[in-house]
């Protein structure tokens, strides 16, 4: 359990790197489009399990800061042309602050009443941006793809190199903040409040850090994506079916680890994509509603605790 | 004279026109017993909870080594060594009894001790309370009485110089409560001031070298235990008229 020669950093490098072998040697322009909505679901679901699996507080409004995250990157990039780089930090400082404050005003409140203030909350968010005509207001804003594409061959390119690698850095934050001091008084959170807080645990710091990280990890998923579909209004931007599967995905990888959500995210999200393709964009909600239904009920710990318990099983015997 | 662990005047927590404690003073010496008792509903676990800062009270002051908490959140009055453990024991489920351990380890008693070595000091705590063969079990799995021994031995992990002891052998067979009995002696040994709240007067009776004891949110009485069983007005609480 403790120090082994951890292999974290190598992969992670070695991802990046077939990442970017990838840009190189596929020319087929789908793969990095299906990739790209892949690897956006890594980093939501990452998201999500910081305050959802690592804290136990369950939260419905991934949408709300997804979409705090996009309508940022289009309206400072209508306002000041800024590249991607600013905007993405921009969406993170934004979200994370509103995660922040909705952390502040909602975290007194616990399990289904916290759930429904979430969702409650992204609902208020949306109708502002419907209200907001600067960027578009209900009928949408366009974004035109910058010429740009830095020396990819293709702007989607770039945009999967992009969030390749901040899916990489949502890995090293969430895996940070499991391992860390942090990690253990958000593990305390979860189990008990009360006890944690009389075991010394600055509670309310730590779940402040908490929405705040988990808050701004979504603007960052949400600040690329106007860049990616070129248009966006605030009924896709804020749509439920993104917190939905930011839920799902960290429960059927996995809550407890933050390798959970990066295996939840790919399969989930990969699968989606395939059934989009072969079946149709309907089936894949369904297959995520199955799944998720049937890892509540038969594994609840997700395919992580699947294959935590099958090695333990094995070196038993 | 040695500044006392624990010094309460005037405590009073309201809870919107009922009254839980009124006026209640209290001080408690270094490494002192006191017992804790009184009639259910007569404002014991309020107390401990305005102590441990799980309830801010209303009126009064509680110093600690001279310090005024009254105002401080219930995770730095750890920090400062006023511990609690709880009547329904609260342990963290995902973890093994050793990592149960390490939570107050490296927050509660992080500023005072340090935090090397954690582990190691988490295993010098069980094997001070016995419990050194369950390191790593996961505390759900652990049974009634070993779930009031983990809820100690976490509390010791948090090094306190005060130590609450909310009814921690309510329910247990007469052989268990010697066990927390003994326990509770070890740490009180260390130097760790206990404040024990019992109904079961076997042991408030061997345990304490002082008692204290609420009725309906009044101190009606203190004394030794020899004094206490004979007093009239407790006799009066317990029983009625």
């Amino acid at each position: 359990m403790k120090t082994k020669i951890q292999p974290f950093w190598p992969s992670m490098a070695a991802i990046f790197l077939a990442g970017f072998i990838f840009t190189e040697v596929a020319d087929n322009e789908f793969y990095f489009f299906a990739s790209y909505v892949v690897l956006q679901a890594v980093i939501m679901a990452t998201a999500w399990n910081i305050l959802g699996g690592y804290t136990g507080y369950v939260n419905f409004g991934s949408a709300g800061f997804f979409g705090v995250g996009a309508y940022t990157a289009i309206a400072l990039h209508k306002a000041f042309g800024l590249p991607l780089p600013l905007l993405i930090l921009a969406a993170a400082a934004l979200s994370g602050l509103i995660g922040l404050g909705a952390g502040y005003l909602t975290l007194r409140i616990k399990g289904v009443y916290f759930a429904i203030s979430t969702l409650a909350m992204a609902i208020v968010l949306e109708t502002i941006a419907n209200n907001w005509e600067y960027v578009g207001g209900a009928s949408g804003a366009y974004i035109l793809t910058p010429e740009d594409s830095l020396f990819f061959d293709s702007y989607i390119e770039m945009l999967f190199m992009l969030i390749l690698s901040l899916a990489i850095g949502s890995a090293i934050v969430a895996r940070y903040l499991s391992t860390s001091r942090i990690g253990q008084g958000l593990a305390a959170i979860r189990d008990d409040e009360v006890a944690a807080e009389c075991n010394g645990v600055p509670t309310l710091k730590l779940k402040l850090i908490s929405t705040s990280v988990m808050g701004a990890m979504m603007g960052v998923a949400g600040a690329p994506y106007p860049f990616f579909v070129t248009f966006v209004d605030p009924v896709s931007a804020f749509n439920l079916l993104i917190a939905i599967n930011a839920i799902a995905m960290p429960m059927i990888g996995g809550t407890a680890t933050w390798l959970g959500p990066i295996i939840g995210g790919l399969v989930v999200g990969g699968m989606q994509e395939i059934i989009t393709v072969t079946i149709s964009s309907e089936m894949n909600l369904l297959v995520v509603g199955v799944m998720l239904v049937g890892f509540i009920t038969l594994a609840p710990k997700g395919i992580v605790g699947l294959v935590q318990d099958y090695l333990k099983k094995r070196r038993a015997r | 004279m040695s500044v006392p662990v624990l010094q309460i005047t005037g405590l009073t927590k309201k809870f919107g026109g009922f009254v839980a404690l009124n006026q209640v003073s209290l001080h408690l010496g270094r490494g002192e017993r006191l017992g804790l008792i009184g009639p259910n509903g007569s404002g014991k676990t309020t107390m401990i909870d305005c102590i441990s800062g799980a309830l801010i009270n209303d009126e009064g002051s509680i110093l600690f080594e001279d310090q005024e908490i009254k105002a401080l959140p219930a995770h730095k009055r750890a920090r400062l060594g006023v511990v609690r453990s709880f009547q329904i024991p609260r342990p963290f489920k995902s973890m093994t009894v050793l990592e149960n351990l390490c939570i107050p380890l490296d927050f509660a008693a992080r500023d005072r001790v340090g935090h090397r070595h954690i582990h190691d000091q988490a295993m010098e705590v069980l094997q001070t309370v016995g419990f050194a063969d369950h390191a790593h079990e996961f505390s759900a799995d652990l049974t009634q009485v070993d779930l009031r021994k983990l809820e100690l031995a976490r509390a010791m992990a948090a090094k306190p110089t005060l130590l609450i002891s909310d009814e921690a052998m309510a329910g247990l067979s007469s052989s268990e409560v010697d066990e927390i009995l003994e326990i509770l002696l070890t740490l009180n040994e260390h130097g760790v001031a206990v404040i024990m709240i019992e109904h079961i007067m076997r042991a408030v009776m061997r345990f304490s070298q002082r008692i204290v004891v609420l009725d309906a949110g009044l101190k009606i009485a203190e004394g030794t235990p020899e004094e206490i069983v004979q007093n009239p007005d407790v006799e009066r609480a317990y029983l009625g008229e």
